[in-house]
């Protein structure tokens, strides 16, 4: 298979109808480099032309069809060969034949479903594109364009804020507090750490966010945690009675809204990490998952009709709530609740740093 | 759906600190120093020990203020106690020095004032370290080797905790409420301020 027409006779290029109108968003590559493709909305129509010019106005193009298909997949990166392609459309523009001069041919895909919103990870990466093939007995001239895709969520209805009592029995006792436990990918974290007790001495305190991206199920679930952000927010030593306040803009982050479970295939989620630093670097932390969401811009009057109809579609649902408030926290890869208060170290520690998971206190 | 309106971003409430606690001693006062080295005994018999002297006001420790002396051996003890007995990273002593207590040297050998001063410095920011750990404060060795006159090195190793026993009583008794809460960050804390329940 030729890409890009190279060295072929002939040159392909997709393009869309509305490419004049439609918004452009910056999406990550593979390789880290940051492209602007067409952005789409769940539900919104695909419609544009596949256009072949021929390199030699003299020479024909024999085929044995040409079509256009749509296409959203789920490529991991172990696993290279198998695409899970959970959209697939398809369009024939011509029948088994000849191009005798440079045409083009119109496409539609209507309302197409794009349920997933484009992602490119450290080990999966989920993308929407077109491709028009001309087969050809020996090799196919093959032509992708990639669409980045945003999933859109509204306020959800139910937002409490995040407020534990944790910390290690006789040595160091926090409240910590986090206005919500869902925010959108453009807003604030407003938060307060409260100090009940001090034994030891701190040197500073930070908060990092934390992105998960789990692939793989049952016995093969792999985890790979990457620190997106790391905010001081005290640097001192603090003494009971002190609150010391958060307030994170999330808008300076590279960030995608929180994805769970997508086609059975992988998980993004993210973590809020409270970090303590005591004068002998070790580190004493609590790790909350806080749940992200994409909001949609105001509808402008330059936004295409079907676009209004695809954010219409969104108006009280709330697609990351699912309705299930967590209950009592369970602290993901924390140890529970145990009446014992046992001070632990985790497998984070590395050479003489040591970690400490600040465990919640309950009643006695 | 208001999607104008600009995210709120004031501070949360807090309570004021109370003024005792604000300018009061911190509950973390912990120092140790190592200092005044002495060689005692003649000969090849002769060994430095180093006065070890404890303040705190953590209640772990039983003693507000001890000193004691200990000698070289005495650090290893407890470095090989504490990392057979707990899971801590437990950090390096200053060198044992096997070549400067070789014959036929040009100087004093261990003996030396520099090279005396250079372990004290070295003691000094291993017992500090030690001493201020959450984990090693709850071994026994490790108090032994500050609060007790002397090492005695047939003890039974174990965990100790807090040594008020009324005090652990009352903290048994605290009802410390955590709340997550679910209902627009009300909150429902009963928690006093010291933690402890009237008995």
């Amino acid at each position: 298979m030729s890409f890009f027409g190279f060295g072929q006779s002939v040159d392909v290029d997709i393009l869309l109808n509305d490419a004049d109108s439609r918004r452009r968003a910056e999406h990550k590559t593979e390789d880290g480099k940051k492209d602007k493709y067409f952005l789409f909305y769940d539900g919104e129509t695909v419609s544009g032309k596949v256009s072949l010019a021929l390199k030699n106005p003299n020479k024909r193009l024999e085929h044995q069809g040409i079509k256009v298909e749509f296409i959203g997949q789920i490529e991991l990166y172990y696993d290279r060969g198998n695409h899970h392609e959970f959209v697939s459309l398809v369009k024939d523009l011509a029948r088994p034949g000849e191009v005798t001069q440079s045409q083009a041919f119109d496409f539609e895909f209507t309302h197409v479903e794009k349920p997933y919103e484009s992602y490119t990870g450290q080990n999966v990466k989920l993308r929407y594109f077109l491709r028009a093939t001309i087969s050809r007995r020996l090799n196919d001239v093959v032509k992708e364009m990639d669409i980045v895709v945003h999933t859109l969520s509204t306020y959800p209805e139910l937002n409490s804020s995040i407020k534990m009592e944790v910390g290690i029995e006789d040595c160091l006792h926090i409240e910590f507090e986090y206005n919500k436990s869902k925010y959108h990918l453009k807003d604030v974290i407003v938060g307060k750490i409260y100090f009940l007790l001090v034994r030891i001495k701190i040197k500073h305190m930070e908060i990092d966010i934390i992105k998960r991206e789990t692939t793989g199920t049952g016995p093969n679930v792999y985890h790979e945690n990457d620190t997106i952000a790391k905010y001081e927010i005290m640097d001192g030593a603090p003494v009971r009675g002190e609150s010391i306040p958060i307030r994170l803009f999330l808008a300076g982050y590279e960030l995608t809204p929180t994805m769970r479970d997508i086609n059975k295939k992988f998980s993004v989620r993210y973590y809020l990490n409270l970090v303590l630093i005591d004068d002998e670097e070790r580190r004493y932390f609590k790790q909350q998952e806080v749940v992200l969401w994409r909001k949609g811009d105001i509808v402008r009057k330059s936004m295409s009709h079907q676009a209004a109809i695809a954010s219409q579609r969104f108006e009280g649902t709330t697609p990351l709530g699912e309705a299930r408030t967590p209950g009592p926290l369970s602290d993901s890869g924390n140890r529970q609740c145990s009446e014992k208060m046992d001070k632990t170290t985790t497998e984070e520690s590395a050479g003489m740093d040591e970690t400490f998971a600040l465990q919640r206190r309950k009643c006695a | 759906m208001s999607d104008t309106a600009v995210a709120d971003t004031r501070r949360l409430n807090s309570k004021p600190q109370d003024l005792t606690d604000a300018y009061g001693p911190p509950s973390n006062f912990l120092e140790i120093d190592i200092f005044n080295p002495q060689t005692v005994g003649v000969g090849r018999a002769r060994f430095t020990t180093y006065e070890v002297r404890m303040r705190t006001n953590l209640p772990i420790f039983k003693l507000k203020e001890s000193c004691v002396r200990r000698r070289y051996s005495d650090f290893e003890w407890l470095k090989n106690e504490l990392e057979r007995d707990s899971k801590i990273v437990v950090p390096p002593l200053p060198g044992k020095a096997l070549k400067r207590q070789l014959p036929f040297r040009g100087d004093e050998g261990i003996f030396e004032e520099s090279f005396i001063e250079e372990r004290r410095q070295g003691l000094e920011q291993f017992i500090n370290k030690i001493a201020g750990h959450p984990l090693a404060q709850n071994e026994r060795c490790l108090h032994m080797f500050l609060q007790e006159e002397a090492i005695d090195r047939n003890y039974v190793p174990g965990k100790k905790q807090l040594n008020f026993s009324l005090e652990a009583g009352r903290q048994r008794l605290t009802k410390i409420f955590e709340y997550s809460s679910y209902t627009q960050g009300k909150s429902k804390s009963s928690h006093s301020k010291d933690g402890l329940a009237t008995l």
